[in-house]
């Protein structure tokens, strides 16, 4: 369900329309949108979503919490609304309580590693990672001798050097230093880090998802406004099928982001199933954004290469997201792996059990 | 702002699973009794009219049309089943697979009741042959510049005139085409056309076999002499084929069948590169794999919707168009990473002989049944820029 035909979703949209409005934010130099769209988010529990009512969360479903993401996306939310989703959620499996405020996860990156020291501490360097200079709380995946653990660490107790991804949001290298958790508790049997992997690439995915749909939105928009040799652009066939390519991208991206979800949410519980539908969701959504944001580019010209115009924010946070929880080479690699090593005459019958 | 492009994440119900079982022994039997090689999509010997009459006997031909016409009042998913399992296995359709997805269904609706009655159990059974009668020497993708005239005599209409690029004529009992009735007019260049079923078998046909790329003999040349056409042979409106050309679209143009064309040379790049493949291959493996089920979840999709009763004609013009082009690019980007493969691998030959025959069939993939050019047309509108 990546839907508006939820009401948590509905709520979301109705404050990113309100408070995240792209011309708004493009032409804002100080980022005074932020604290408003923060707190309007938080007031309506949408951060703590996945977080169980017993838990001072609002403990809506999987498939609901997506269709906010999916949301997220078309409006390229900028403020760690997805981050901190995912760290409720990270929290939650271990049964710990979320902290309010800003909270993001590490490792971002399947190439990271954390480790649980002996005595409780953590240790580690997670790159990627995002919001975390914004982030009060990271919420983490660690191993040690005693096995995988989730924690909840105070941000202002690591070494965080500060970075932007493409699109100038944060994505920052945190090191964890011995660093002693607020709260440690070990993680359910057969959760580990690649859980939280898996659960991030998802995110991703349907994020990109959504910044497509409303790539190809504006530029069908704008391909009726602009004027060229004398015509509208979108009566040029060579614009139109430009166009079209982008629709086919997007509809891929939905599909794949949209039947991962809903593999998540409850309708997959083999193990390959799950990896092939949310591996192929974060390869075939990154392969989209960089065809997809091409296109879109072409079409609206010079002018959508101006930090003016709102294109930017949704062609950049499509390209950046792709970078987090696992590149598509990283998870095709590992889905190519995979596949190899059930043999050949076992690929059909996975992709024909989805 | 546009309309919403729907990919709803539909899965298939679990009365498709016992099918696919069935289907998959079905085949299996098939296999082992010498029917078919599945390794060997490239065989000449791929009209199969045992075979054709055995899946009817299974209940698998007509699954969804009505059972007073011999069909099985089924779904459409689990007809999507029976088409992927058998595409999967190179198994030799080209008997029954225009009839069945096609040509059936237009009978149903434009036939009148003794001709469906006669034609549609015999296509359930497996026992006829249907081509499609559309492209003409100079008329391709503009299909309604047809020019091969349908003219009014005692009783019917006689045919004169040809069509080309015609799929299993050589073969087939019956066609479904379009001939001029009447000029077009100057508001509507798509008026004038009108659909007919032609017996095959009746004299003043001739077919001409034309020589594939690829080495097979699939299509033809059919020259209409003077050919007769009864009165009651017309389907659907006079000068009106137009109106009845676009709805079954969603159906022909969504199916597995539009991106399996040239699954088997994946599957043998998987065999070659064994258990333990390098980062090369392991990554254009996953890449491949992921591409393949994104396009399937749209296929399933598509059925899904097209089950519910809706008509996702952009987002099935899109499974095709992205489909199409996936299945052709397939064998070279198989090529690059076969590159790789130990050359004592040993299914080595078998791999290189499926590559050389999926790379000649690549080009027919986007120009079959609606152009990538036409597609994008289709998509385009539906965006609302035409």
């Amino acid at each position: 369900m990546t839907d508006t035909d939820n009401i948590v979703a509905e709520t979301a949209e109705r404050i990113f329309a309100d408070l995240a409005d792209s011309q708004m934010i493009a032409k804002s130099k100080d980022g005074a949108w932020k604290a408003p769209l923060w707190q309007a988010l938080a007031d309506n529990g949408l951060p703590l979503s996945w977080v169980p009512e017993d838990c001072d969360g609002s403990g809506v479903s999987l498939a609901e919490g997506f269709a906010v993401l999916s949301a997220a996306g078309r409006s390229a939310v900028a403020v760690p609304l997805a981050e901190t989703m995912l760290a409720g959620w990270l929290l939650a499996q271990a049964k710990i309580a979320s902290p309010e405020g800003m909270i993001t996860v590490a490792p971002a990156s399947p190439k990271d590693r954390l480790t649980l020291n002996a005595d409780g501490t953590v240790s580690g360097r997670a790159r990627g990672v995002p919001f975390a200079t914004e982030a009060k709380h990271i919420a983490v995946v660690a191993s040690g001798i005693g096995g995988v653990s989730i924690a909840l660490i105070e941000a202002n107790a690591c070494r965080i050097e500060a970075g932007l991804n493409l699109a100038d949001d944060p994505s920052d290298t945190v090191t964890f230093d011995h660093v002693k958790p607020l709260a440690s508790h070990p993680a359910p049997s057969g959760f580990d880090q690649n859980g939280l992997m898996l659960m991030g690439a998802l995110v991703r995915s349907l994020q990109i998802a959504g910044a497509l749909e409303t790539m190809l939105g504006i530029s069908v928009q704008y391909s009726g406004e602009r004027v060229a040799f004398e015509k509208k652009i979108s009566k040029f066939q060579a614009v139109q099928h430009n166009l079209a390519k982008l629709a086919g991208e997007t509809s891929a991206a939905l599909a794949a982001a949209s039947s991962a979800a809903d593999a998540l949410s409850g309708s997959a519980s083999d193990d390959d199933a799950i990896f092939l539908e949310v591996a192929s969701a974060k390869i075939r959504c990154s392969e989209a954004a960089e065809k997809g944001a091409a296109i879109a580019h072409q079409v609206h010209g010079a002018i959508g290469f101006t930090r003016e115009h709102v294109l930017h924010r949704y062609t950049l946070r499509a390209l950046a997201w792709r970078d987090d929880f696992g590149s598509e080479s990283h998870w095709a690699v590992e889905l190519g792996r995979l596949v190899a090593a059930r043999g050949a005459d076992e690929l059909w019958p996975l992709v024909a059990s989805r | 702002m546009t309309a919403a492009l729907r990919f709803d994440p539909i899965r298939l119900p679990p009365e498709c699973e016992v099918l696919r079982r069935e289907v998959r022994a079905f085949l299996a039997e098939e296999i082992a009794a010498g029917t078919f090689d599945p390794h060997k999509p490239q065989r000449e010997d791929s009209d199969a009219p045992e075979f054709s009459r055995r899946v009817g006997e299974r209940g698998w031909l007509g699954m969804t049309w009505p059972k007073q016409y011999g069909g099985h009042e089924r779904s459409f998913l689990e007809r999507y089943v029976v088409t992927e399992e058998m595409r999967i296995a190179n198994a030799p359709t080209r008997r029954f697979f225009v009839a069945d997805r096609q040509s059936g269904p237009v009978l149903l609706k434009y036939a009148p009741e003794h001709i469906k009655m006669d034609i549609l159990p015999r296509i359930c059974r497996g026992e006829v042959c249907f081509s499609i009668g559309m492209s003409e020497p100079n008329s391709g993708s503009d299909l309604f510049a047809a020019k091969t005239k349908a003219t009014k005599t005692n009783g019917g209409w006689l045919i004169n005139g040809s069509k080309i690029w015609t799929t299993s004529a050589h073969i087939a009992d019956y066609m479904i085409a379009i001939f001029r009735t009447s000029p077009s007019t100057k508001e509507n260049r798509r008026h004038g056309l009108t659909q007919f079923l032609v017996n095959m078998k009746q004299p003043g046909i001739a077919v001409n076999p034309i020589a594939q790329i690829t080495g097979q003999y699939e299509f033809n040349e059919v020259v209409f002499t003077d050919h007769f056409v009864p009165d009651d042979h017309m389907l659907g409106e006079l000068d009106g084929a137009w109106k009845q050309a676009t709805s079954e679209l969603a159906y022909e143009r969504s199916g597995p069948e539009r991106f399996l064309e040239t699954y088997y040379v994946l599957t043998e790049l998987v065999r070659a590169v064994g258990n333990h493949p390098d980062t090369r291959s392991a990554e254009g493996i996953g890449r491949l794999v992921a591409q393949l089920h994104t396009m399937r979840r749209m296929s399933v999709s598509v059925a899904g919707m097209l089950q519910a009763g809706r008509e996702p004609v952009v987002e099935a013009s899109i499974v095709k168009d992205i489909g199409t082009l996936w299945e052709q690019q397939l064998p070279h980007r198989v090529r690059e990473l076969a590159a790789f493969v130990d050359a004592d691998a040993s299914n080595h030959a078998t791999l290189d002989e499926m590559l050389s025959f999926a790379i000649k069939t690549a080009p027919k993939l986007t120009i079959q049944g609606g152009t990538t050019e036409v597609l994008r047309g289709i998509i385009a509108r539906g965006l609302g820029l035409r």
